[in-house]
């Protein structure tokens, strides 16, 4: 499936499962503390299992670094 | 400066107060601009602060997945994070920053508004602000708002609910000291809510004059971050707060243009 993540287009494997959870495991983040957005909503920790990504869906993953 | 202020209400042993959470450190810190993780923390302990800002993000992926984050060096468990909405130029930007931030630390309600106006002098762009503002503490959030040393406006960011205020000493970054006391101490005279001094401090001296003029607490990165020896000005600031507490809360004597007043006693003098 075709989405992009963090402003770049990527083609994530999401075998029969195309939800928030199976991205971020494709992505290597499982169990790293991030917050994820989708078309601009923001999708819960607890709703990532369930939470459908289609083709051409906007991701924004982020987490936290040095700022004053 | 001559009209005493009325002493701040506080807890037993002065701790802060910022909404209904209290710290025992006046010292609030960044996170940016250090070497690497071990020099952030080394900085960040030596300095005392119990509270430290971060930025959002955008994650790399793609990145080692035993690569250290910042996270693993100061553990959200042990500091109180204060996530910023650095780097965004409209309150849209700054709430949705601020959303995922909240999202991002388990429902962390504690957080650092701030909207700037100019990428140049990374001035705030108060209007936006303010916007911000009302939105974010109608969603539950406890807003610490930097923003300039305009009084007005600060009054206003309280009557929208803000738990802290903090104006600018000088510009981001600058390391020039509080420019305009007065402004600060107009402030500091209207707010029934803290009033931490963000951005410009410079120095050791700086965070003290900010203290001794009655602000409730320091908030700085660069000033220990570009120092020659960021853990010993990171001491240096510890030190340099609670003096300017300690002196603020002992009440310091009037300046007087001059008073005749020596301090040895004028009478046995030998002649």
């Amino acid at each position: 499936m075709n989405i992009t993540v963090n402003g770049q287009s990527r083609v994530i494997d999401v075998g029969d499962a195309p939800t928030v959870a199976r991205v971020i495991d494709a992505l290597g983040l499982r169990g790293k503390r991030v917050a994820v957005e989708c078309n601009g909503a923001i999708v819960s920790r607890s709703r990532y299992d369930d939470t459908v990504v289609k083709e051409d869906d906007r991701l924004e993953v982020v987490g936290a670094v040095g700022g004053g | 400066m001559n009209a005493p202020r009325e002493p701040v209400l506080s807890t037993a042993n002065d701790d802060l107060v910022i909404g209904n959470r209290t710290y025992r450190s006046r010292l609030l810190v960044g996170t940016g601009k250090y070497r690497d993780f071990a020099q952030t923390k080394a900085a960040v302990d030596a300095s005392g602060a119990q509270i430290v800002t971060v930025a959002i993000r955008r994650t790399n992926i793609g990145q080692d997945a035993t690569a250290e984050s910042l996270l693993d060096a100061l553990p959200p468990s042990q500091y109180t994070y204060l996530p910023n909405s650095a780097g965004c130029y409209t309150a849209d930007d700054a709430v949705r920053t601020l959303r995922l931030a909240r999202e991002l630390l388990d429902d962390h309600r504690l957080v650092k508004l701030e909207v700037l106006g100019d990428a140049h002098s990374l001035f705030p762009d108060v209007r936006q602000t303010l916007k911000a503002a009302e939105t974010l503490v109608a969603e539950g959030f406890e807003v610490m708002v930097y923003t300039s040393d305009d009084p007005i406006v600060a009054r206003e960011l309280e009557a929208i609910g803000c738990v802290a205020i903090m104006p600018l000493a000088s510009l981001i970054g600058s390391g020039m000291g509080i420019l305009n006391p007065w402004n600060l101490r107009l402030i500091l005279e209207q707010s029934k809510v803290p009033v931490l001094v963000d951005a410009g401090v410079g120095t050791a001296s700086d965070a003290a004059i900010a203290m001794e003029l009655g602000c409730a607490g320091v908030l700085m990165n660069t000033a220990i971050a570009l120092a020659q020896d960021p853990v010993r000005m990171a001491r240096a600031m510890k030190l340099a707060v609670e003096a300017g507490r300690e002196a603020y809360l002992a009440g310091r004597m009037p300046r007087k243009f001059y008073s005749a007043s020596p301090s040895s006693p004028t009478s046995g003098l030998i002649s």
